[in-house]
């Protein structure tokens, strides 16, 4: 009987379907995968130490480098948990609010549209990646307009937002969500019943609904196993209560499900943001709080007593009292949390965050490990990793 | 809900919770670190909470004792959260893992030891996972400088 051998190989830092900086070394036995040790770190900037040495304030542009594919997502947790750390979550204007819910559904398309594009890429489907870049396109130019930044947004504010909607933003916003139901009906049309795309991701990586809660899985990814679970339904903040949506459960298990929840709930977000476009009224951005709220634009530079206001709150900060608080939202890939304690100064105490692709990548070797080499691919796609939250 | 978990464990664990305190909605319970491999298995088993959302360490310089493991925990079936935490002496750094009572913990235990110094026993494979092999200390220590070690300190401002 012939010695059996296995191979170990590297996979990344540098190659093009680990999306970003993501090391894997994998033991193969011919095309079987052994062992899969995923290496991370290599884009570690210490966004925790640097928010333990910031205000409140200027700790906010740090989340957007987080997952910068969902910038308004990271900011929205990040506000969200200032906010009840302070005890002001009740007097968030309904503007705001609003405008946070619309603002964080399209950020979610935009997310899962590049997961779209660069999973199909990798699994051989070229052409959807070309026109999910053409749709994601419109939302960065509304991006653009709103915050005058295409990826690193800083728009929302620490009891409310930086600034009101420019005009004809709520057009280009209902224009898209007219146009994008048949924009995914398109995708779909390229992939769902597509053969190779089947073949590729039918059975693919699967994981059981007890493996996947057992193993901190979130998001999409989790509801792909079957588990109903849904922080904007069950856990609402911003006012998600309100909206009316369904959350989308499949139990296949594996990437085909997870692939067609995706979709799905980008067809839900595009009814939330309708919903949200239905609701919005005129009426202040920022809530009534001027010990923590910046002051708008106009009166810091036509007012000494805006002025005043302004350089105080930005060379002194707020200071909550000592206390700590955990919020979750449900960004694109899963549960995003802020952990955050106060001791009564200006800098955060203690800021961790829980981002969802790390936990979720800790999955990789369980869905992988005794499978096929080019399913690997499939799996580091589906789980919708984005390294620049993982290494934070 | 939450108030009745926490009565619960007072009655099974009647030595070793510490404390209890609730601050913005949110429930913290305060226990002895030699018995958390225990009370989470019983909080997983008897309460439900069938998930753990995340781990970490916080570095109270100056106080004794020094160190606090946090666990935040969630009920995915009455969908609620339970913050369990325990203090961790400076002089011996060490927790039990609760990565055999959810496999989740297993990498934020690595990036507990690894930002922060504390170690975990029984852990299954306790290696530095942010920074670099063969890295010395850990840079989310209240004293660790914010520029690295070995280098001038930022004369610009922070905050």
């Amino acid at each position: 009987m012939a010695k059996k051998e296995t191979m170990t190989i590297n996979m990344g830092p540098q190659h093009p379907s680990t999306h970003g900086v993501l090391q894997l070394v994998l033991e193969l036995d011919g095309e079987t995968v052994v062992n899969a040790v995923p290496h991370i770190g290599f884009l570690h900037r210490g966004v925790e130490k640097l928010a333990e040495n910031r205000s409140y304030h200027r700790a906010l542009p740090l989340t957007d480098r987080l997952d910068y594919l969902a910038p308004m997502s990271n900011n929205l947790g990040y506000v969200l948990t200032v906010e009840k750390l302070l005890g002001i979550t009740d007097q968030i204007p309904e503007r705001a609010k609003v405008v946070r819910v619309m603002m964080a559904e399209l950020t979610r398309i935009k997310s899962h549209l590049v997961w779209l594009a660069t999973h199909a890429l990798d699994i051989g489907a070229m052409t959807v990646f070309l026109y999910c870049f053409r749709e994601r396109e419109q939302i960065m130019d509304m991006y653009e307009k709103l915050s005058g930044a295409r990826m690193t947004s800083n728009y929302f504010r620490v009891g409310g937002l930086s600034l009101d909607l420019p005009e004809g933003f709520v057009d280009d916003v209902t224009s898209f969500i007219d146009d994008m139901p048949g924009h995914l009906d398109t995708y779909e049309g390229l992939l769902t019943g597509n053969k190779i795309w089947q073949k590729r991701t039918v059975g693919v990586a699967p994981i059981s609904a007890e493996d996947a809660i057992d193993i901190g899985l979130t998001g999409p990814a989790l509801r792909g196993s079957g588990v109903d679970w849904d922080l904007r339904r069950d856990n609402p903040y911003s006012g998600y209560e309100d909206y009316d949506f369904e959350v989308i459960t499949r139990d296949g298990c594996d990437t085909f499900d997870r692939y067609k929840n995706r979709l799905d709930e980008m067809r839900e977000s595009c009814k939330i943001i309708r919903q949200a476009v239905d609701k919005l009224q005129p009426g202040p951005i920022l809530a009534d709080v001027p010990d923590v709220c910046l002051p708008p634009k106009k009166d810091v530079v036509n007012s000494i007593e805006g002025l005043i206001h302004q350089f105080k709150i930005i060379t002194e900060g707020f200071k909550p009292e000592p206390g700590e608080v955990y919020q979750g939202v449900e960004a694109p890939k899963g549960e995003l949390g802020y952990y955050m304690i106060s001791d009564g100064s200006a800098n955060p105490f203690r800021m961790k965050i829980r981002p969802p692709s790390f936990v979720n990548l800790q999955a990789l070797p369980k869905m992988v490990e005794g499978k096929l080499l080019a399913d690997v691919i499939a799996a580091i796609g589906t789980l919708d990793i984005v390294l620049g939250e993982i290494d934070r | 809900m939450s108030q009745a978990v926490v009565a619960k464990l007072r009655e099974a664990f009647s030595a070793d919770v510490l404390d209890v305190k609730e601050y913005r909605g949110e429930v913290t319970v305060t226990v002895k670190k030699e018995e958390i491999v225990a009370i989470c298995q019983f909080l997983k088993d008897e309460a439900g909470y069938n998930f753990l959302c995340d781990l970490c360490g916080v570095d109270y310089l100056g106080q004794q004792p020094r160190f606090m493991v946090v666990y935040n925990l969630y009920n995915i079936t009455t969908k609620e959260r339970l913050r369990v935490k325990v203090p961790v002496e400076e002089e011996n750094p060490r927790v039990d893992t609760v990565s055999t009572v959810w496999s989740t913990a297993n990498w934020p235990e690595r990036e507990c030891w690894d930002l922060m110094g504390i170690s975990f026993n029984n852990h299954p494979d306790l290696r530095r996972i942010l920074m670099a092999e063969g890295w010395v200390g850990h840079p989310l220590r209240k004293d660790y400088p914010l520029q690295g070690p070995d280098r001038e300190p930022y004369q610009g401002r922070l905050s």
